[in-house]
Parts: structure tokens; sequence; C-alpha cells
């Protein structure tokens, strides 16, 4: 196991490597920078400016100090928000998104989960074409018009919940999370469906049904098991996509999260803070992909095998 | 009176094609103490029929069209669902045909052992581990204690299919219903299960229905039984009524089917080796002595192997699996690495010679693999899978290679109008011969036959042994004929060597190796066939 993991985390190396170069160029040669403004700034501030960021050397030394500051855990300082660094304001905006992405993956999860193992037991009925064409709906339908809608509906004409904010009134974080969790939640539905129906056709289900078991014990112990394997190999990539894809949510409910930071620096063009944030989401989807690897092996015990033996 | 009484059981499955009666009017009864065998090739209906009784058959597309079942003096086809599930596991049980996939890999023996306690005798789970710690041993498992929180794939396949016996007998069944509990495993540890349950049968005076395509197993356990065709029972009645006095054709064609019996030595061998092997060790790495180990320990599963074969001679290679047999054969062929020896074929050596060098040697050796569902190319169609041979190896002109196609099909017995068709259109048997076909096509001289009709219902089996004893005549081939199976060896071969864990423990000619082995290996594995005459040894000639 421990060598799995070491021999994972050395893979990540070159493709981190890769995703820093990229992006340190290609912000570098799109139009604009960022002290560009369209108040006309006189030469001399500008000079000075460039100078103090390191941006009057050539650029193959930018890079090459940029990689040293990242070895040593610096992302730099932000060029739009003088006197921060990028590490302080990821670290500002990472624990609201995350807890945003967190009960998002605990909403797909469920609504997930439950729809697709429905389906599975009784497939080509209604009982599996219905949740199955609103997980189709679900993954067709973008985050900035199901936000909308979800006001409109809860917030607006109901009345029931808060149409924007984060922790500031009762139930304020229920509507994005539904939000940036259905996607999620339909592409778990159809993940578990598949599991779920490849396992319940398998002779072991069969002998647990000759053994005379409640056909819930059947289902929930000896199908769900194997049948949410591809759904948990899906989990580790989903929680990245969750953090990373927060903006769209994060800019409809005016929630202060990593995600409307990086769509600002963007905009601002504001290269430390671009490259530190694509810098950081790379390094989670990595380390998120490799625990739900972790996890799968954890919960097959026939994987778990074959790695002991070194396969 | 009888345990269980099926009367006119209909069980059909309402597929797009159309109406299947997989079950059409079947009518048999077990008593207690008593064991039913149920015969029949797959496609039957012998399965079926069995699984309709506890409704363990998919519905829909299935359906149990009409019949009644009394057992105990309740009709089980009239139950409710869950007066249905009190019964299974709990009244009757069943073992079932594969023990490699019919075991939850992810749960533990233990803990699917005691499921049938806990949901029918309300046993809590320290009562119940201890008693399925209890049945794991009677059922041979040594150090059941320790056993019990291992998965299944951590055992061999007759430790699992003893696993599915405990798991069967532990809520005390009345009814056992054995579904060709032996047909996945090794001759000699099929002996051994079967010894096991016929001793737990008499020991506990269940009823047992045993589904099995194979009579000779059935000669040895059965007091009635039942033979099955296209979902009828053909004929019934007791062991010595079926064997020795056969009624119906279809009985007496699968009793003819079972390889037995002698051959005198054809003509056809020249004395002047085609192949020679000497000192030949295949040697691979084993990983399971875990991830700290620091050097893989070697296994020889090959170990300094010494064999000729002469010019159109048949020899046998009989073994356990895991004994060498298969990978002596590949290692002939050079498909996997050899760390030693020499095999000389025609007087070349072939462990000296490059990849390129081999390319034409390759053409003059072919194989036949075990699996005909695994080992051809489900996107190539017979055409593209005879032809590709052919034209690799430039034994024929683009124009021409339909005619020769054409020709090989012929041989070996395919309809011509089926040439555009794909593997899975054809039945075990035509797939088959589709493999056969296609190791024939280069004209080779050594075929090397892995486990051939292994695969296959023991009629077709016949037809495939007769194919492949006409072919090697015809062609005048030099046959190297692996297979697990002694009887089927006995027929084919003309000269039989025997393998055991890597190492020739004995060759000679076929008739007298049967009837004196030396080796007591040999002798273990003649003791372990299970013959139609019973357990008496089989007659020397």
């Amino acid at each position: 196991m421990g060598r799995f993991i070491l021999s994972r985390l050395l893979q990540a190396i070159p493709v981190l490597l890769v995703v820093i170069t990229a992006t340190f160029f290609l912000v570098r040669t799109a139009p604009g920078g960022p002290f560009s403004a369209e108040k006309a700034v006189p030469p001399e501030v500008v000079k000075a400016l460039e100078a103090r960021y390191k941006l009057d050397q050539p650029m193959w030394q930018q890079y090459l100090s940029y990689l040293d500051d990242l070895v040593h855990g610096e992302f730099g300082p932000s060029f739009r928000y003088p006197g921060r660094s990028v590490n302080e304001l990821i670290l500002g905006g990472l624990p609201t998104t995350a807890e945003l992405a967190f009960y998002a993956m605990l909403v797909a999860i469920f609504i997930g989960v439950c729809a697709g193992v429905m389906a599975a037991l009784k497939p080509n009925t209604p009982q599996d074409y219905i949740p199955m064409s609103a997980a189709m709906l679900g993954i067709c339908m973008p985050s900035f018009l199901m936000g909308p809608l979800l006001v409109l509906i809860f917030g607006i004409w109901f009345e029931w919940l808060p149409v924007s904010g984060w922790g500031d009134l009762p139930g304020d974080k229920i509507l994005p999370a539904i939000t940036l969790g259905t996607g999620y939640a339909a592409y778990i539905a159809r993940l578990s469906r598949g599991g779920m129906l490849e396992v319940m056709s398998q002779d072991y289900i069969r002998t647990a049904r000759a053994k005379g078991l409640p056909e819930w014990v059947v289902v929930l112990k000896h199908g769900l098991r194997g049948g949410l394997i591809p759904v948990v190999a899906f989990l580790g990539p989903a929680f990245a996509g969750l953090l990373s894809g927060s903006f769209v949510v994060e800019t409809i409910f005016q929630i202060p999260g990593l995600g409307r930071f990086y769509v600002q620096a963007a905009f601002n063009r504001d290269y430390t803070m671009i490259l530190g944030t694509t810098v950081f989401f790379a390094a989670l989807i990595v380390l998120f992909n490799l625990l739900s690897d972790i996890i799968a092996v954890w919960i097959n015990p026939k994987l778990r095998h074959q790695l002991r033996e070194g396969r | 009176m009888a345990l269980l009484t099926v009367t006119d059981l209909t069980t059909h499955f309402h597929t797009r094609a159309g109406v299947v009666k997989a079950v059409d009017g079947v009518s048999f009864s077990v008593g207690q103490g008593e064991t039913l065998a149920i015969v029949g090739e797959s496609g039957s209906g012998k399965s079926v029929a069995c699984y309709s009784l506890l409704k363990l058959i998919p519905q829909p597309p299935g359906k149990i069209e009409s019949g009644t079942a009394l057992f105990d003096g309740r009709d089980l086809l009239s139950l409710s669902e869950k007066q249905l599930r009190k019964v299974r596991g709990n009244d009757i049980a069943i073992i079932f045909q594969d023990p490699m996939t019919s075991l939850n890999p992810y749960l533990t023996v233990g803990e699917q052992l005691i499921e049938p306690l806990l949901y029918h005798r309300d046993m809590d789970r320290k009562k119940a581990l201890q008693r399925a710690v209890e049945i794991l041993g009677e059922v041979g498992i040594v150090d059941p204690e320790k056993r019990i929180d291992s998965y299944p794939h951590e055992f061999s396949g007759g430790m699992r299919q003893r696993v599915m016996i405990a798991m069967a007998l532990i809520a005390e069944p009345k009814l056992l219903i054995c579904d060709e509990p032996t047909t996945a495993l090794d001759v000699t540890i099929q002996a051994q299960i079967l010894k096991l349950i016929r001793e737990l049968q008499q020991r506990r005076n269940i009823a047992v229905i045993f589904i099995t395509h194979d009579l000779a197993v059935v000669a040895d356990i059965a007091d009635s039984v039942a033979v099955m065709k296209e979902g009828r029972i053909v004929e019934q009645g007791s062991v010595d009524a079926i064997f020795n006095h056969t009624q119906h054709d279809y009985t007496k064609k699968l009793l003819a089917s079972i390889p037995k019996g002698a051959k005198p030595i054809p003509a056809r061998i020249e004395n002047q080796p085609l192949l020679s092997i000497h000192g030949l060790t295949t040697t691979f790495r084993d990983h399971s002595g875990g991830f700290w180990q620091k050097e893989p320990k070697l296994v020889r599963a090959v170990d300094d192997v010494s064999l000729e074969i002469q010019h159109g001679e048949i020899l046998g290679l009989v073994g356990e699996s895991g004994s060498g047999k298969s990978t002596l054969g590949r290692s002939i062929l050079g498909l996997v690495p050899t760390s030693g020896g020499s095999v000389v074929f025609d007087g070349v050596d072939l462990t000296k010679l490059s990849a390129k060098q081999m390319t034409p040697m390759r053409r003059r050796m072919q194989m036949i693999f075990q699996d005909p569902y695994a080992s051809l190319n489900p996107r190539m169609t017979v055409f593209d899978t005879l032809a590709e041979p052919l034209l690799y190896h430039k034994l024929t002109t683009r124009k021409t290679v339909t005619k020769e196609v054409l020709a090989l099909m012929d041989d070996v017995g395919l309809a011509r109008a089926s040439i555009r068709k794909y593997p899975h259109e054809f039945s075990g048997g035509q797939r088959q011969r589709i493999a056969v076909g296609r190791a024939i096509a280069t004209k080779p001289e050594l075929v090397i036959a892995d486990e051939p009709v292994s695969a296959l219902d023991v009629t077709i089996q016949a037809q495939i042994l007769k194919l492949i004893l006409e072919l090697v005549d015809k062609h005048n081939l030099t046959m190297l004929f692996i297979s697990h199976d002694l009887s089927v060896v006995r027929y084919m071969s003309d000269r039989i060597a025997v393998m055991h864990h890597g190492k020739l423990v004995e060759t000679g000619e076929t008739e007298p190796l049967f009837a004196q082995p030396h080796h007591d290996y040999t002798r273990r594995l003649l003791s372990a066939i299970p013959l139609l005459d019973g357990p008496t040894p089989a007659p020397a000639n």
C-alpha cells in the first residue's frame, strides 16, 4: 500500500509541472496585464511596479523564480490586492468553498445513489425511466440556469428559503448546495444504476436469495458494496470538480468563496493569483483521485489482496 | 410418502424472440434420505426446473405457467414471496455450480455462512459464528477458526465449493439441491466433493436432488435418475434401470458418448521423434509472500521435463490444474519464456531461435485453446478468423483464399453458408470447430490441444474428439493433447504423460498405464475417476 501511494504521488509531480508551465506561459501571452488600466498610468510608475513584481526580468527567469517559490510553498504576492499574498487569499476562501462542496457532495450522493438503486431494481419500468430521465435533465441543465430557477421557485414564489448569502440567515446554505450538487447527483445516479444492474445479475445475488434473505438485505448488504464501486471511483474527481467548479454558484448566491476569487483573478490578469489557484486546484484533483483509488481498494478485498501481492 | 412431489411443472421464458418452453410438464419426486439425479445437457431445463421450485428464476422473462410442487404437505408454487423466503435456505438449500462466482467477493466467508442462521433461526451472531466454525470443520476446511474471516478469493475452487456446501447445510435443510456442484472442479477434487455430499446426506438423512450432465457421476451417488431433454423428462427410473435396461434413444446416446474403453495403436505412428524436449524448465515469480518480501520466490511451473513425441503420435498430457501442463504446452510454442532446457522440433532447437526465425516455425506448430468463447475474436467472422493465418503465412493469395477457407470449413464440419457469421452466432461445439479449423489452417505438423473439450457438453465433446481424431489421420498430424479428464485422454491418446507439480512423474502407453500405474500420484488420479460401473477399479482391456 505504501509503495502504491508513494508511486502515485511521484507520478503527480510531472502532471503538476505541466499544469504550472502551461498556465504560467498562457496567462502571460493573454493580451493586457495586471497594471494595464483604462486610466493612463505614468510610465515610471509602471516601471516601478514591474520591477517590484519582477515583471521586468526575462520570462524564463520569472518562471524559474516562480518554481523556486513554489518549492518553498509560496504562491507569491497578489498583483491586485497589494500587501496580501496568494496563500492568504486561498486560505481565506477555501473553508467556505470546501463547506459548500461538502454539502453539495452529500446532496449528490444521497439523491444519486437512491435514484440509481431504485432504477436498477426494476430496470426498464417507470421506476427506472423516471429517475433516469430526471438524471439526464440534471446533467443537461447548467448551474447558471438551475440556480436562478431554484431561487425563483423556493426563494421568491414560496418564500421558503433565502435567495442569497452564506451563513447569514438560517437555511441559506440549502439552495447553493442543491444547485451545485444536482449535476453530480445525476452522474452518480447513472453510475450507481449501471453498477447495481451488473451486480444484481451476479451469481452471488442468487445465492443470497437462495438463502432466504429478505430482499432489502440482498440489495443493501450483498448488492450495494459491489454496485457502488464505480461511484466511489468517481467521488474523488467529483469532489475536486465541486471545489473548482463552484464559482458559478458562488457568484449567483453571493458566496465569498475561492471560486469567485479565481474568476476575478482571470479578469484582472492577476498572474500570481490565477497561477496559485490553478496549481492549488490541480493538486487537489490529483489528491482526491488518489484518495478515491485508496477507498476503492479498501472496499474491494480482491484488490486489497492483489495490491499486497505487489501485482 | 415422498418429501417433494412435483407434478406437471411448466416454466416458460417470454422473450422477444418468442416463448421458450424451458420446462414443459415435468413430474418427479424425491423422498427423505433419497438422491434423485436429474441428467441432461445444458439447456435441457434441469436447472430451471429446480430453481422454479423456489422461484429463483429471473421473473420476467421467466414465468411458472402451471404445476404443483408438494413439499412437506404444502404447495411451494402457491406460496407467497414471504412464506417462500422461510423455505429458501431453511427447508430447501441449493449448492450452485460455480463456486467462483456464487460467493459474494466483498463479504467474509463467516459473514455469508451465518446469514441463514441469523434470518431463519434468530440466532445471535456469536453463537452463529461458533456454529459456522463447526460446520466449516465438518466439510473439511482446515483451521476453520482462522479461515472464517477470510474472503472467498483466498480459497481454492474446491475449498470454495466446500464453503458453499457448509452454507447450504448450516440451517439443517430437509432437501438439498446440488446444481452441477463438481463441473467446475478438477477430477480429484470432484471425487472428494461427491464423497463429502454423500457422507453428509447419510449422516443427516436428507433428500438430495443432484443436477448434472455427467452420467458417470450419477452412477456413483443416485438412487433414481430422471433424464431431461428439451424441457421434458424422457426417461425416469432407478439407476439400475437407466444404466442396464435403457429404454429411450436419447439416454442411450448419452451413455454411449461417455468416452471409455481402449483402442489399438494406429499405423500412422512413425518411430521417429518430431519433437523432443530435454530438461525444459519454466519459472514464474511468485509474489504471494506479500508486500514486504524482498525477493519474490521462483516457482518452477515446468521443472526439468524431458519427453519425445513421435511423428503421427497423440501424446496425452494429464494432471490437475496447477500441475504445469498448460505451461508446458505454451513453453513448447515459445508463448512463455523458458528458463532452461531445449525444445527440438524437427531437428531445430526452438529455444535458440530469434523471434523472426520463429515465425516460419509457428506455421508448423499450432494450438487449440480451451475456451471456444474466449479464444475467438468476437469481431471477426469465421472467414476472417480462418483466412488470417493463411494470408499471414502466405499460404494462399487473396484470390484463392475463399476457396481455401471453404475447404477448411468442410474439413471441420461447419456449414458453408455460415462463412460470414460471427462467433456469438454459433454454439459452443461449433465454435470449437472454428478454433480447430483455425489451428489446422496452416497445415501444421504439430498441434497442441489444451483442454479442447472441457468447456463442452458430453455429446458435443464426443463429436469434437471424433473430429480431432479424423483430422489427425487425414492431415497426418502429431498432437500433444492436454486434459485433466482421464477418460477423454484415454480415448484420444496413444501414449500418456502424467504431470504433477511441474514434474513428469510417469509416461507410458495408454492401456498399460491405465492397467498398471507405477507412480503413486497416477494411481491416485485413476482412482478418482467416477466410473459408470460403480466404484470398482477400471477393467484392464
